[in-house]
């Protein structure tokens, strides 16, 4: 519980964070005094079990459903004293599913996430739309309506919107909370194989290369072992474990909180890697 | 050259289709200023507008028609098109349905409403209020009607402090069969004449087109145009979906306030100047959107110069057919308007 003292976290500009936050609504809890850290330059998975509590979860971080208790913090300060066009210079998220109203093509949905920064252009005529298509290979499809799209395609023109949005680190009076944060809810849902691990080494780059924090609800817990620095696991609207990954996804918790037994597999000619599991069907 | 890479979505770039609407009305005003019970040619039209200009003292017939019957008249059709297509987009955009129309959050049936009890039971509750207001009292007690059902329809509409557009679609469509069945207990109470006059009122005509009501009209549609257009970004924010375009920075709130808000003006103004005419706010805003693409900011834009071409070339129909008498103009806004959008439908239905 005193993940700020890790060294990993001594910087409190670079932390996004909930304190015994609860979630309810009539008769039921959807999060129980959660508390959790999120890290700039990291990757953190959100796992559990569905309706463990994720997409609520991700909600808070977004700031679209208020706490019925606890807390919010972004850079040591609530979450609510920001003005909601500071937040989206430095904040975009995709999530689980964007219906997209009209026949708007795949250029004008990515070109919404320069919305923010539409008082500001970015410097030196830089293309942005163009190069967030290209980063998640939807530039082929600029001209197409998104509607017409496959699921998986929509997911990556929705990543590049999102990509648009914090593009460039944030200038001007804002800039205090300079880190940019990337809030997915399962990206790779609707992803092929190849695409699945696309994504996520994009994003893995983003927070290394770039400083930024990217959280992102995984139903794989082995993509979430090979690209997530750290994990928070929700059970019932309760965070059961956090820490780096690979010590969190033990055989032992994956089975107490899935039901699922897990067998670790060497990687293949003992290549240094993440370690994977092999999970049994349950019966 | 750009519209051309757009392959099976080809698309008119914006400045050709807002050049295209900017012609279509004038156009459709050139006309609407010739035909009518009293035809004048474009001859004579040229004199007047050189009277006009000279300050001639000796106004000629045509002269006297144009300024004092037809221009009020052309002007109020253009202000009630620009209202009813602007405010169509604007509801389609905000509730991201293409089946949204301006009648939807209560102006048109609280309009109505308000019209059919003046008529009914003005005379009966409040002899002396023809009197004080005189040809006022229909419109003053219409517009007052449209505000106060789409208020109604609005505070319906509000949960934990947030307008639900969901919530404003069915306590709209609810308001509306309210509305509807008030009216249809009114045409039961009402005389053959005054049910004549409900009748003819519903169908919307610009006959009623005087200069005083006119300016005021004007100003009110031209002042929600300028405020109207500036919602074009916040609103393609919007078509992905709410949450998303508050994470985008836009102030959803505010937005949803102030074009029901704009929509509640503009249309009230309009329809208690002419009666209902319907149709204009569905399909203007469609036929933007099929030929120049969905992007607010030509849709906006292009549907207030289509409705007000359409309405315009409904009422030159309208004022022509049966000379010297007149067609309502709600039924010819359907003839006109239809046959338009099936076209375009037909030639664009790849796109839907």
């Amino acid at each position: 519980m005193n993940a700020r003292n890790m060294h990993d976290f001594s910087l409190i500009a670079g932390l996004l964070e909930v304190v015994g936050v609860g979630v309810e609504v009539p008769g039921r809890a959807l999060l129980r005094a959660a508390s959790a850290q999120f890290a700039a330059g990291q990757v953190t998975a959100v796992l559990g079990p569905n309706g463990a509590g994720k997409s609520t979860l991700m909600s808070v971080l977004t700031g679209q459903r208020q706490p019925t208790g606890g807390d919010v913090f972004l850079a040591g300060k609530a979450l609510a004293a920001y003005a909601p066009i500071d937040l989206a210079r430095v904040r975009a998220s995709v999530a689980q599913e964007t219906q997209v109203a009209f026949e708007f093509t795949v250029r004008e949905v990515v070109e919404l996430g320069r919305y923010p920064h539409r008082s500001r252009p970015g410097k030196s005529g830089a293309d942005i739309p163009l190069q967030a298509m290209q980063a998640t290979a939807v530039e082929h499809l600029q001209h197409r309506a998104l509607n017409t799209l496959s699921g998986g395609e929509k997911a990556r023109v929705h990543l590049a919107r999102a990509l648009a949005q914090v593009w460039e680190p944030a200038v001007g009076p804002a800039s205090a909370q300079a880190t940019r944060w990337l809030l997915l809810d399962e990206p790779t849902a609707a992803l092929d194989l190849q695409h699945q691990h696309r994504m996520l080494q994009l994003v893995r780059a983003w927070a290394t290369a770039q400083g930024v924090g990217v959280v992102a609800v995984l139903h794989d817990l082995n993509l979430a072992l090979r690209y997530s620095d750290r994990c928070v696991v929700l059970q019932g609207g309760e965070v059961v474990g956090s820490g780096a990954t690979a010590e969190v996804l033990t055989p032992a918790c994956i089975e107490k909180v899935w039901g699922v037994v897990a067998h670790p597999v060497a990687p293949q000619g003992g290549a240094a890697g993440p370690s994977q599991y092999l999970f049994e069907a349950p019966i | 050259m750009k519209a051309l890479r757009h392959g099976d979505h080809r698309r008119l770039p914006a400045s050709l289709v807002l050049a295209g609407g900017v012609l279509l009305l004038a156009l459709s005003f050139v006309i609407g200023s010739a035909r009518g019970a009293y035809a004048i040619s474009p001859l004579q039209l040229w004199n007047v507008l050189l009277d006009m200009l000279g300050g001639s003292t000796q106004p000629t017939p045509e002269h006297l028609v144009f300024m004092n019957i037809r221009l009020p008249r052309l002007l109020l059709g253009v202000a009630a098109g620009a209202a009813l297509g602007l405010s169509g987009a604007l509801m389609q955009g905000l509730f991201r349905n293409p089946l949204a129309d301006p009648g939807l959050i209560g102006v048109s049936s609280g309009a109505a409403l308000a019209a059919g009890m003046t008529i009914v039971l003005g005379s009966l509750w409040f002899p002396e209020m023809p009197r004080t207001l005189g040809s006022w009292t229909l419109v003053a007690a219409a517009f007052t009607g449209s505000l106060l059902v789409t208020m109604l329809v609005y505070a319906l509409s509000q949960q934990d402090g947030a307008t639900r557009v969901g919530l404003m679609l069915l306590a709209g469509v609810a308001i509306n069969a309210l509305a509807g069945a008030g009216l249809g207990y009114l045409t039961f109470l009402a005389t053959d004449e005054q049910l004549r006059n409900i009748q003819f009122w519903l169908l919307g005509s610009l006959g009623g087109a005087r200069w005083s009501a006119v300016a005021l009209v004007f100003a009110m549609v031209t002042a929600a145009a300028g405020s109207g257009i500036a919602l074009a970004r916040p609103l393609n924010a919007i078509a992905l979906g709410e949450a998303q375009a508050a994470l985008l920075g836009v102030p959803v709130e505010r937005v949803k306030r102030l074009a029901v808000l704009l929509t509640a003006l503009a249309v009230g103004a309009v329809t208690a100047t002419t009666g209902i005419i319907g149709f204009i706010g569905l399909v203007a805003p469609h036929c933007v959107r099929l030929v120049a693409g969905p992007d607010h900011r030509i849709v906006l834009p292009g549907s207030a110069l289509l409705g007000a071409a359409l309405v315009l070339a409904a009422d030159s129909v309208a004022r022509t057919m049966v000379k010297p008498a007149e067609l309502p103009l709600g039924v010819l806004t359907a003839f006109v308007g239809v046959p338009f959008f099936l076209l375009l439908l037909r030639h664009f239905k790849s796109r839907l």
